[in-house]
């Protein structure tokens, strides 16, 4: 008997999910809101800790995906999730025996912290727009020139009051990392700097690669948040921090600020969340019924969680969780019949 | 002179557009391991030097690395060399060579 699982959201998280289900001859149907699947993947160039190129990582998993025959729809954009399936934002209703959501995360809109110039300034940019750059082989000051010097800032709307948004990314000092040693490779006379609050290095490897970054690429990274960048006569950013270990306030210019912006809380997780089986933590993720035994569980039996829908999490520990969740909707499937 | 009890302070702030990194990074080259430097302080903790003086060789080192090399090496000259820190340090840097490095690289500083 053919059962039918409609998995919210097409990136790893709900492409993994789709896969193990038709793997266990569960038909799953993908919903994904945009023209194409995989999710925020399709943005960044090589991936933390190994520098595997993001495309291959999605062509692997897109081929598999494929094979299985699983029914993937792009362009269908969930509204609601009931006790009976979904409702697409265009009217449509679609049954389902299980929901398994994987809508992800929205990545932090840097304008709202003005004081960094986001948008205001031409040499002030995000991350993401930093991958965008990497995976176009144009990595260029917006005059056209070769930076020498770039500044990264960490934390960039995560751990700030001042923007609603509490909770640490995890991902973004990481990124911080990889993308200085990137940007060394590509111009190794390049004076590079990371300011930082904490390092948060929770992966495997990740601490390796923080001090491959300091020792052997001579990045420096002072500990202290840059308090605002402005631009100088001739479109470079001068940006003003403390020195937090030496007690000392400091002052640079850079040719390109990058900006190491935060996973925020989807935008679906608010309407989702009308459907009273799914609630949402303070920081406004979805919250799973328990952070162990239950972490892909939501209060009602057939909807379930898997990826950022939940919490930043690395690629690792979002496929990890979407086969999770696939293994929870073949028990509750089977338990049923 | 009349004293009118107004001077004009120095600004205090570190100035990476001024600074001239050469000695810093003459050091660097000589010791990549202390730009592996996590600022945890165990060395300045346990200095025998550092106990009985306001030296401190973390943030001595830090400044150093900074372009800051302005009293360094009279701060250095406060370490007995003991070699305490070198024993503590959990990123294994040569912290009693860095004091004898910085020594050299500044003593006409
Ligand atoms: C700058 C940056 C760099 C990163 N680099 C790395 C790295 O190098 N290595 C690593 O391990 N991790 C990295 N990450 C983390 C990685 O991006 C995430 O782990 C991964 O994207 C999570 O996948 P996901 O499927 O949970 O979410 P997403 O990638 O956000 O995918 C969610 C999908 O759901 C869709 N969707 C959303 N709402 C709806 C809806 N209502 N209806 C239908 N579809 C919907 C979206 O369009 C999207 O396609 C990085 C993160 C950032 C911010
Ligand atoms: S991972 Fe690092 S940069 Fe990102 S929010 Fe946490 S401490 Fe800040
Ligand atoms: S070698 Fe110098 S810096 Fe190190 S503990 Fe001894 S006195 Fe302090
Ligand atoms: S003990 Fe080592 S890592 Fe810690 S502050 Fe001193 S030099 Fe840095």
């Amino acid at each position: 008997m053919s059962h039918k699982v409609i998995v919210v959201g097409g990136g790893i998280a709900g492409m993994q999910t789709a896969l193990s289900l038709a793997e266990r001859g569960i038909q799953p149907l993908l919903l994904e809101k945009s023209e194409r699947i995989g999710g925020k993947l399709t943005g960044w160039h090589q991936l933390f800790p190994s520098f595997t190129p993001a495309s291959e990582v999605l062509g692997d998993l897109s081929a598999r995906l494929k094979d299985s025959g699983a029914e993937v729809r792009t362009n269908s954009e969930v509204r609601k999730i009931d006790k009976q399936g979904v409702e697409l934002t265009d009217g449509t209703s679609l049954e389902a025996d299980a929901v398994v959501v994987c809508s992800g995360f929205d990545l932090f809109n840097a304008r709202l912290k003005e004081e960094y110039g986001y948008g205001i300034y031409p040499n002030v940019y995000t991350s993401a727009d930093l991958e965008a750059m990497f995976n176009e082989n144009r990595v260029l000051t917006a005059e056209g020139k070769k930076p020498q010097r770039i500044a990264l800032l960490h934390c960039v709307g995560s751990r700030d009051e001042k923007v609603g948004q509490r909770h640490c990314s995890r991902v973004c000092c990481i990124t911080g990392v990889k993308q200085a040693i990137e940007l060394k490779k590509l111009y190794p006379t390049a004076d590079i700097y990371n300011f930082y609050m904490d390092i948060r290095m929770f992966g495997p490897g990740y601490e390796e690669m923080y001090r491959q970054a300091q020792q052997e690429y001579g990045i420096h990274f002072v500990r202290g948040r840059i308090s605002e960048a402005s631009e100088t006569i001739d479109h470079r950013v001068q940006i003003k921090a403390e020195d937090t270990l030496v007690g000392r306030p400091l002052k640079m210019t850079v040719d390109m600020l990058i900006l190491l912006i935060g996973m925020k809380p989807g935008e679906s997780n608010r309407r989702f969340a009308e459907n009273s089986a799914i609630k949402l933590a303070p920081s406004n993720f979805v919250q799973p019924h328990d952070s162990f035994l239950h972490n892909v569980c939501s209060e009602a039996p057939n909807i379930f969680y898997a990826g950022t829908v939940t919490a930043p999490k690395n690629v690792g520990e979002s496929l990890n969780e979407a086969i999770t969740a696939a293994d929870r909707v073949a028990q509750y499937l089977s338990a049923r019949q | 002179m009349i004293q009118w009890g107004f001077n004009i302070n120095q600004p205090r702030a570190i100035n990476l557009d001024k600074n001239d990194r050469l000695v810093a990074d003459r050091i660097l080259e000589q010791m990549p391991e202390l730009e592996a430097c996590i600022a945890c302080g165990s060395c300045t903790a346990t200095c025998t030097a550092g106990n009985l003086t306001s030296f401190n060789f973390r943030k001595v080192h830090t400044l150093v690395r900074r372009g800051e090399y302005k009293g360094a090496y009279e701060e250095m000259n406060k370490c007995m060399l003991c070699g305490k820190c070198r024993l503590v340090c959990p990123r294994g840097i040569n912290t009693r060579g860095v004091v004898l490095l910085i020594k050299q690289e500044l003593g006409d500083y």
